[in-house]
């Protein structure tokens, strides 16, 4: 063996023990959770704890002409019952909401949504708390309801929030109509509907992204625990940005925010569903203040599903001009969307319809123009990200459902379309025509990979002849192609544009070496099952040359970890994960100052080599960063600070815009209307990678939800505004057996503003894969003429589409 | 209201306890005994997060009720491990396969993963499939828990195990 064959070798060893990024490294998080050792908030007992339980309307509109507690209050067990009245003169029975409206914590004179928070009842254990709900006496009025949000505006709408109704001016400008929240545009509309007068080629179609629910397996849940004697809150609660309950709390509860204990300890899953802050949360420190003993709040499913925060509800009009050779010159948008009775999105503050306009797509279209006009309805507050950023899966359905409504226009095949109009690398970063500028991507690159690995042209011959044998009655399944190229715009924010309740949207991160040379490392996020105590645990290792296992990961409790803005948007990797490479850098620098003193060199005279510092031209005179860090706090050189630590508060300077080809072949059974994915196909390309097996399962995990919603979930309303299946029964959560087998693959284009090019990948999955699905269930039906076919597609309404077609005999 | 005395096997030790008779086993084990492991994520059986075993059965915890556990022996997800405290075999497939990832599911996976192998030591795909239909994941999509399944299989019948190519 050479000289240089060993010094690779042993490099090479050195590089693998610190299992750091690029690695499959094994999940830190498995140890425990494998055990039954985790810590979720129903985990949590505390000394003489209470548990507290809601009595929820059984009307979607409805005055509340009394309440009477006295026959819950006299069941033994029962400790308090909490109503509005209780609530008022605390200031404390509305709530901000995160989107600038404020929301009922207990109905006071009127309910708006069917299962809305009414009492809250407080006793010694769980069953006696929900006995003493069916105790609690509401005399109601009902009143007309507004299920349909495009008969909210109508003239003769009956009025839903009275709290608001002299206030015209919003939180996002005039309001048009008492049930009109705002209107948000933007784009040249003057120049869109020019370029649509004089096109050669349109389409226009009403694509509705339906209203849903991100429902993750754990509930949303709090303990609250005040201490009279030192006037201090500890809260524990499914958080995904606990920093900013903790601020929220101060806020409404006036308590000072250093006295505020935070800790989201454990979460079984978030998906959007644990970003806003409940009325639960609030009457568990409400309870407990009151009481001055710990209150526990845990939602059943059916709250879960009816209460706290659905998705989507976006009614799209979209429309596409382009000329008679596929290329597409404009796009325009109208959005109805429906925030049922309160404005509770968890979109940052200036942005009512989030990223919405990020509908454009992958695509090269000079013109284009949005609006967006919001509307309160009978139905429960929301309008959360579920496994997407800020309504960017809204977005992505309506630019990749118009694609293929103008190819088939056209008569053009849909990858062709595509490929046409996509932006060019070259063309990056780019500007695009609703204001953002795309940092980086390939994308003509990562379709030809898809394309070739998927066998495109074969599948579409395969297709024609499935149709000819169909017409001739030889075949009663359908053969669909779904495809879908997204562009996500991920890691919210720069402050320029981002804030939450005027906290600028950056994330943080703070690295404490000790002498020894291991490592905490706490950051402003949250995990969900993202595998955080992991992948950061590698930045770091790769970054300053510790093993990952010498390094413990630490979110979630706010007296220890620095101010982030939490996770969700797919803004970990992208915001904390930036943070964490710069905060390790600038240990980086101290450790090499210090290497210099030790080796009696010039700074400039070492360089870095894996896990140490290297005399240039003398490989044998290093000095490990376990032997620096010692060094750090027991001779460190004159004049300089002993320790060896560091924070960063990361400010992105742009988002992160990943994207994907993704393709799916389905055959549908036209008699019963039963879909079987064939094959899934999802290249992703999110940069760069810190751990291709944590990356493969968040992808898988998406796809499963976009799965989900593109083909059966649903949080449907009858005319009465009663919440149809919201439970387990009704709503559709894949099981193994229905779930498609999923096949991954990628391309990486880093990102060239972030410090280690990473763009985040969470969230990819569920955004391309809702219309790759409904592409693929209207691709299978586009020849017989059916036009758009509405999500979901369960086999029911399937079933139905054969039926109107007059398919089945 | 009026308590039932029962007296049942848990994880291998004896337990003795009063509880209503409305209890229900997965609040009895999580309250009561302490152990915290088993989740409740529906309330309505269909999520599987509850599941332990009792008396060679998967059940569904959150649909039982203590007193119908009296005289039987169950085992939870603290039960699992190997002896000498190591992870068992579907403990350790699971971390190696990326077969979890909020954690919340996984201890019922594991334990309906565990009668499963009982009954059939050597599942197919579709019979691992259709064996998990009853635990509901929201993080993984499943394919690395069937990975995770058919790992644990080959380590208790010391077969080789190949992860099927993408």
């Amino acid at each position: 063996m050479n000289d240089q064959t060993k010094i690779d070798q042993d490099r090479a060893e050195r590089t693998e023990k610190l299992q750091g990024m690029g690695c499959k490294r094994k999940r830190v998080e498995d140890i425990r959770f494998t055990q039954g050792k985790g810590s979720y908030v129903d985990d949590l007992k505390l000394p003489g704890m209470l548990f507290g339980d809601f009595v929820r309307s059984p009307h979607a509109h409805a005055r509340i002409k009394s309440i009477d507690t006295s026959r819950a209050k006299a069941l033994p067990g029962v400790v308090a019952v909490l109503t509005a009245a209780d609530l008022k003169p605390l200031g404390l029975h509305y709530m901000p909401t995160l989107a600038g409206d404020v929301q009922a914590v207990l109905a006071e004179e009127k309910v708006l949504f069917q299962n809305q928070e009414v009492a809250f009842v407080i006793a010694e254990d769980r069953y006696i708390a929900s006995d003493a709900t069916e105790l609690v006496d509401v005399e109601y009025e009902a009143l007309p309801c507004i299920v349909d949000p495009f008969k909210s505006m109508d003239p003769d709408a009956p009025i839903l929030r009275e709290d608001i109704q002299d206030k015209m001016v919003g939180a996002h400008g005039p309001r048009k109509h008492p049930n009109h929240i705002f209107e948000w545009t933007i784009g040249d509309k003057e120049a869109t509907d020019a370029v649509f007068a004089n096109a050669d080629v349109t389409i226009k179609e009403m694509l509705v992204d339906h209203r849903t629910h991100p429902s993750p397996l754990e509930t949303c849940q709090s303990v609250a625990s005040f201490d009279k004697v030192k006037g201090e809150l500890t809260l524990w609660g499914t958080f995904q940005a606990p920093h900013v309950i903790r601020t929220v709390v101060s806020l409404i509860s006036g308590l000072p925010e250093h006295k505020i204990h935070v800790i989201a300890p454990d979460i079984g899953g978030g998906f959007g569903n644990k970003v806003g802050a409940y009325a639960g949360y609030v009457c568990s420190v409400v309870g407990s203040i009151v009481l001055g003993v710990p209150v526990k709040w845990v939602e059943d499913r059916m709250e879960n599903l009816s209460t706290t925060s659905f998705a989507r509800d976006y009614h799209m009009t979209t429309e596409l001009a382009a000329t008679k050779d596929g290329k597409i010159q404009a796009m325009r948008v109208h959005v109805l969307a429906d925030h049922g009775a309160f404005d509770a999105c968890a979109d940052p503050s200036k942005w009512p319809a989030g990223f919405m306009n990020i509908c454009t797509g992958s695509y090269d279209i000079p013109t284009a123009h949005l609006a967006v006009d919001g509307v309160y309805t009978n139905k429960a507050s929301g309008g959360v990200a579920y496994r997407c950023s800020f309504r960017v899966t809204e977005a992505v359905f309506a630019i990749e459902r118009a694609v293929e409504l103008l190819a088939q226009k056209l008569g053009m095949d849909a990858a062709e379309l595509r490929i046409k109009n996509f932006i060019k690398a070259e063309q990056f970063p780019y500007q695009s025509a609703l204001g953002w500028e795309y940092d980086s991507g390939d994308y003509h690159t990562a379709m030809k990979k898809a394309m070739d690995t998927i066998g495109y042209k074969e599948l579409r011959e395969e297709q024609a002849k499935k149709r000819e044998a169909f017409k001739r009655g030889e075949t009663r399944e359908l053969m669909g192609i779904g495809i879908s190229f997204f562009t996500e715009i991920v890691g919210a924010g720069p402050s320029k544009n981002c804030d939450i309740l005027g906290i600028a949207m950056f994330d943080s991160a703070e690295i404490r070496i000790h002498p020894t040379g291991s490592v905490i490392a706490r950051m402003g996020t949250k995990s969900q099952g993202q595998g955080h105590e992991t992948t950061y645990a590698q930045i770091i290792a790769t970054e300053i040359g510790i093993p990952a296992d010498d390094i413990m990961i630490e979110e979630g409790n706010t007296d220890t970890a620095p101010y982030g803005l939490g996770t969700y948007g797919s803004r970990s990797t992208p915001v904390a994960g930036a943070a964490t490479a710069v905060a390790a850098r600038k240990i980086k620098a101290k450790a090499q100052m210090i290497a210099a003193h030790m080796l009696e060199v010039h700074e400039g005279d070492l360089e870095w080599d894996v896990d140490r510092f290297r005399v240039k031209g003398l490989p044998e005179k290093f000095k490990t960063m376990k032997e620096i860090a010692w060094a750090a706090y027991n001779s460190p050189p004159p004049n300089m600070e002993p320790g060896l630590e560091a924070v960063n508060y990361y400010e992105p300077p742009n988002m992160t815009y990943p994207f994907g080809a993704y393709f799916c072949v389905m055959d549908i059974d036209v008699d019963t209307g039963v879909a079987k994915t064939r094959r899934f196909y999802a290249l992703d390309d999110c940069g760069t990678r810190i751990n291709p097996m944590i990356i493969e399962g968040q992808v898988h995990g998406g796809l499963t939800e976009a799965f989900a919603c593109a083909m059966g979930q649903e949080i449907r309303y009858d005319e009465h505004g009663n919440v149809m299946g919201a439970s387990f029964m009704d709503f559709f959560l894949p099981t193994a057996v229905e779930t498609p087998h999923w096949e991954t693959d990628h391309t990486v284009t880093p990102s060239p503003h972030h410090p280690i090019g990473a763009k985040g990948v969470g969230e990819s999955p569920h955004v391309g894969g809702v219309p790759c699905f409904s592409n693929a269930v209207n691709d299978a039906y586009a020849f017989l003429g059916a036009g758009h076919i509405q999500m979901p597609h369960d086999a029911w309404r399937l079933w139905t589409v054969g039926q109107k077609l007059g398919l089945h005999t | 209201m009026a308590k039932s005395h029962i007296e049942l096997t848990i994880n291998g030790r004896k337990v003795e306890a009063l509880v209503e008779p409305r209890t229900l086993l997965i609040h009895f084990l999580r309250e009561q005994q302490n152990l915290t492991g088993a989740h409740i994520g529906c309330d309505t059986g269909h999520c599987g997060a509850c599941t332990v075993e009792m008396d060679d059965m998967s059940v569904k915890s959150c649909m039982t009720f203590a007193v119908q556990a009296n005289g039987a022996n169950i085992t939870t997800i603290e039960g699992m491990a190997n002896p000498d405290g190591t992870l068992s075999a579907l403990q350790e497939g699971f971390r190696m396969m990326h077969g979890l990832q909020c954690g919340f599911c996984t201890p019922g996976m594991i334990l309906r993963a565990h009668r499963l192998l009982q009954e059939n030591p050597a599942p197919t795909e579709d019979e691992i499939r259709n064996g998990i239909a009853g635990n509901l994941c929201r993080c993984t999509g499943y394919v690395n828990i069937v990975k995770a399944i058919q790992y644990a299989a080959a380590k208790i019948n010391g077969t080789p195990f190949q992860e099927a190519a993408e």
